[in-house]
């Protein structure tokens, strides 16, 4: 009895508590609604992007994943690293040693090292093995050159941000004027000096100024017309594979995988069915059962040659 | 073990008749998941979430010691050793660190079935009291593992995960900031506290497994409960283990690692997210900070108490987030029905499946940056989750009316067979299946 009561009492003062809460914010939520705020708003979903290596039967589009490298190394790369990419890398983008070679070693910012006779620092050619060298030596010097604002890391960023590829191409084609509408509803909400409009970017202003701004910035090498929109796609499709390299080989071995399974369970499953088959006919064969059921006996009786 | 008739071990080949004679082991095999373990006869597809979560155990055991090969427990080292070294240069390291990843989330889907059939078949009621309390204790260390696995890729949310959880202590008055203290070995978390999670991680799994065995050992006493609830007779009712349910689990096992594969390989991400790939930054707080999801229902329960009333409102968050696990100890004690299968307690059966909804709205209420909707919906359904285990439980367990029970397993499974066999006058003292009466 008493640990009944201890029982309902604990059930009561939790449940109490919470519909106290739920009533307070109720209340609170009437008497001074949260303020509507312009990031809400107006913020916008990534558009919808169609790449090659979507899908399970997905795979890297070579051709553009190079275009997109050639977008990264002419635009973005004057600001953002690449850290946990090594150049040997690229060859999983079709790249033979010697061009991948070449790539390192004419790589604009060169590699931190040691002078080998007074050793006091100095900077080499990059080589095949190393990681893509960062533009700025460090964080200080990245925001001090950026208005305060730190280019992130691109490595991982289509699996970083929520919408990924999506998000990164609609972000790089977003950039707009503050719509009117916008301004009248929060005057406040005004896009502050040096940060710029972008209704893909959570809170509207971002610090990065619009990086793809004219159609043939990149003269791409395999003669593909150079839109924004092209590059935009591109560099999507690249940092796609900077985050997800092993792409290709997960979703072949996912395919041999699923087969392998699928296999394997009919076949277990076609076991199940015959070691069971008999522990149900031995019980099944002999008594009276459901309509429905007794001619299965019966045509169970006739097949195996049972009288009655 | 349980039943006179279970098959004794024989070994067949010379080699296995001198091991038996020095150490039982596959005489231990045997009686446990082989033909020595009489198991009842209509256990449905319900039954096989006990098999597949071990199956899990034993994926994340084997991945997560090669992946300890290659990971540094260093707050400089572990975000790249993950992203870089394993990702990207380890041999198919990109397929054992998805596989775990992916691995944690299935095991607790495995272990949330499991747990949800055992509520709804009464698996916790007597003589299997233990069984369910053994198994809340697995389910305990699951959640202090999974935890403490998240944290050690060092991106945004695991830092701010870390912070959360452990900041959970603090809301106790006086000594609650010095255990965090002492608990993370600093201030906040960093190296001491990366590394012991590390340490921990590792050891929690073995510890796990051996609760297992408790788990199994105590579950072999009594034998396998049923869809029926009703005991196990006589031979009849019952299959050896082998071949009948080494054959249904293994051929499921198989479905279910298929669905497994599929995540792992066509969307490793979808079940994580997206801000524990930028690293760890102390300085820079995410715009939500959310924890897996299967500790969603929990952390809408801890952040549903916005009203302070004698304590503060965050030691209620606290408390109750506690208390909504360790209720589940005494549910032997509060629903006291001596009926145990819910196909048969029609009220109850109700009632248990406003409580997965409940619990579904409770993980979608904690899964996302708290707005008044999610708030009023955790709020609700946090207390409808207390007034379930501990006010409606016991009073419908009281006063319910139940199904009448078949008399047997195997009149279960026979259709009403055995009911027509047997007299009338005495079928109807025991009374019938929905079954049976449909057969007359």
């Amino acid at each position: 009895m008493l640990a009944r009561l201890i029982s309902y009492g604990v059930g009561f003062v939790f449940a109490g508590m919470l519909l106290v809460s739920l009533i307070t914010g109720v209340a609170t939520n009437i008497s001074s609604p949260p303020a509507p705020l312009a990031a809400e708003e107006f913020h916008k979903h990534p558009k919808p992007l169609d790449l090659a290596s979507d899908g399970p039967f997905g795979k890297f589009d070579n051709q553009q994943v190079q275009r997109g490298f050639q977008v990264y190394s002419e635009v973005c790369s004057a600001c953002h690293s690449l850290s946990l990419v090594s150049f040997r890398d690229l060859k999983g983008i079709g790249y033979n040693d010697a061009e991948i070679k070449k790539i390192a070693s004419d790589w604009k910012t060169q590699v931190p090292s040691i002078n080998p006779d007074t050793g006091e620092p100095a900077t080499r050619k990059a080589l095949p093995s190393d990681h893509f060298p960062s533009p700025f030596p460090n964080e200080i010097a990245a925001r001090a050159a950026n208005n305060n604002a730190l280019p992130p890391d691109l490595s991982l960023i289509t699996k970083a941000r929520e919408g990924g590829a999506a998000y990164v191409h609609s972000l790089l084609t977003g950039y707009q004027n503050q719509p009117a509408e916008l301004l009248k509803k929060f005057p406040d909400a005004k896009t502050p000096p040096n940060l710029h409009y972008n209704p893909y970017f959570a809170n509207l202003n971002i610090a990065m100024p619009p990086p793809l701004t004219s159609n043939g910035q990149v003269t791409y090498a395999d003669g593909k017309p150079a839109t924004v929109d092209q590059m935009a796609q591109d560099v999507s499709a690249f940092l796609v594979w900077t985050a997800n390299p092993e792409l290709n080989r997960r979703h072949a071995a996912g395919q041999a995988v699923a087969i392998f399974l699928l296999f394997a369970t009919i076949l277990g499953y076609f076991a199940y069915r015959q070691i069971w088959h008999e522990a149900k006919r031995k019980v099944r064969v002999t008594g009276a059962l459901e309509p429905e059921n007794q001619a299965k006996t019966r045509r169970a009786k006739a097949k195996q040659g049972v009288a009655g | 073990m349980s039943f006179n008739w279970a098959k004794p071990y024989e070994p067949k080949h010379p080699l296995m008749k001198w091991l038996d004679e020095r150490l039982p082991l596959p005489r231990l095999v045997y009686g446990s998941v082989g033909g020595g373990y009489p198991v009842p006869r209509n256990l449905n597809y319900w039954w096989n979430f006990g098999f597949s979560a071990a199956i899990f155990l034993t994926i994340q055991i084997i991945t997560g010691i090669v992946l300890a090969m290659h990971y540094y427990a260093t707050t400089d080292g572990a975000f790249n050793s993950v992203n870089q070294l394993i990702m990207r240069d380890v041999n198919a390291g990109w397929l054992l660190r998805y596989a775990h990843m992916n691995g944690a989330s299935f095991f607790f889907i495995a272990v949330y079935i499991h747990i949800f059939r055992g509520l709804y078949y009464g698996s916790y009621k007597a003589p299997r009291e233990l069984v369910w309390m053994l198994g809340l204790v697995i389910y305990l260390l699951m959640m202090a593992t999974a935890f403490m696995g998240y944290v050690l890729p060092w991106g945004q949310m695991s830092y701010w995960g870390a912070q959360v959880i452990t900041g959970f202590f603090s809301a106790f008055p006086l000594v609650g900031e010095p255990i965090r203290v002492w608990l993370l070995g600093g201030y906040a978390p960093d190296e001491a506290a990366l590394t012991r999670f590390f340490s921990l991680h590792y050891l929690l799994p073995f510890v796990i497994a051996a609760v297992v065995i408790l788990h199994i050992w105590a579950l072999h006493i009594p034998g396998s409960g049923n869809p029926t609830g009703v005991d196990v007779k006589d031979e009849k009712d019952t299959l050896p283990f082998h071949p009948f349910y080494t054959a249904k689990d293994g051929w499921f096992v198989g479905a279910f690692l298929l669905v497994y594969a599929i995540v792992t390989f066509y969307a490793p991400n979808y079940l994580g997210h997206p801000d524990n790939y930028i690293p760890a930054n102390p300085l820079a707080t995410p715009a939500e900070i959310v924890p897996e999801w299967y500790f969603w229902p929990f952390y809408a329960i801890l952040r549903s108490f916005t009203f302070d009333f004698i304590l503060p409102a965050k030691l209620w968050g606290v408390l109750a987030m506690f208390a909504s696990i360790l209720l589940l100890f005494f549910l032997p004690w509060l629903d006291k029905s001596p009926v145990r299968s819910g196909s048969y307690r029609p009220v109850f059966q109700r009632f248990f499946w406003l409580l997965v909804i409940d619990v579904i709205l409770l993980g979608w209420a904690g899964g996302g940056a708290p707005t008044p909707l999610r708030n009023a919906i955790g709020q609700i359904c946090g207390a409808y989750y207390f007034l379930h285990f501990l006010v409606i439980l016991p009073i419908v367990s009281r006063l319910e009316t139940p199904l009448p029970l078949p008399n047997s397993i195997t009149e279960s499974v026979l259709h009403g067979e055995a009911a027509e066999a047997a007299p009338a006058g005495q079928r109807k003292k025991r009374g019938g299946s929905v079954a049976t009466a449909a057969a007359e």
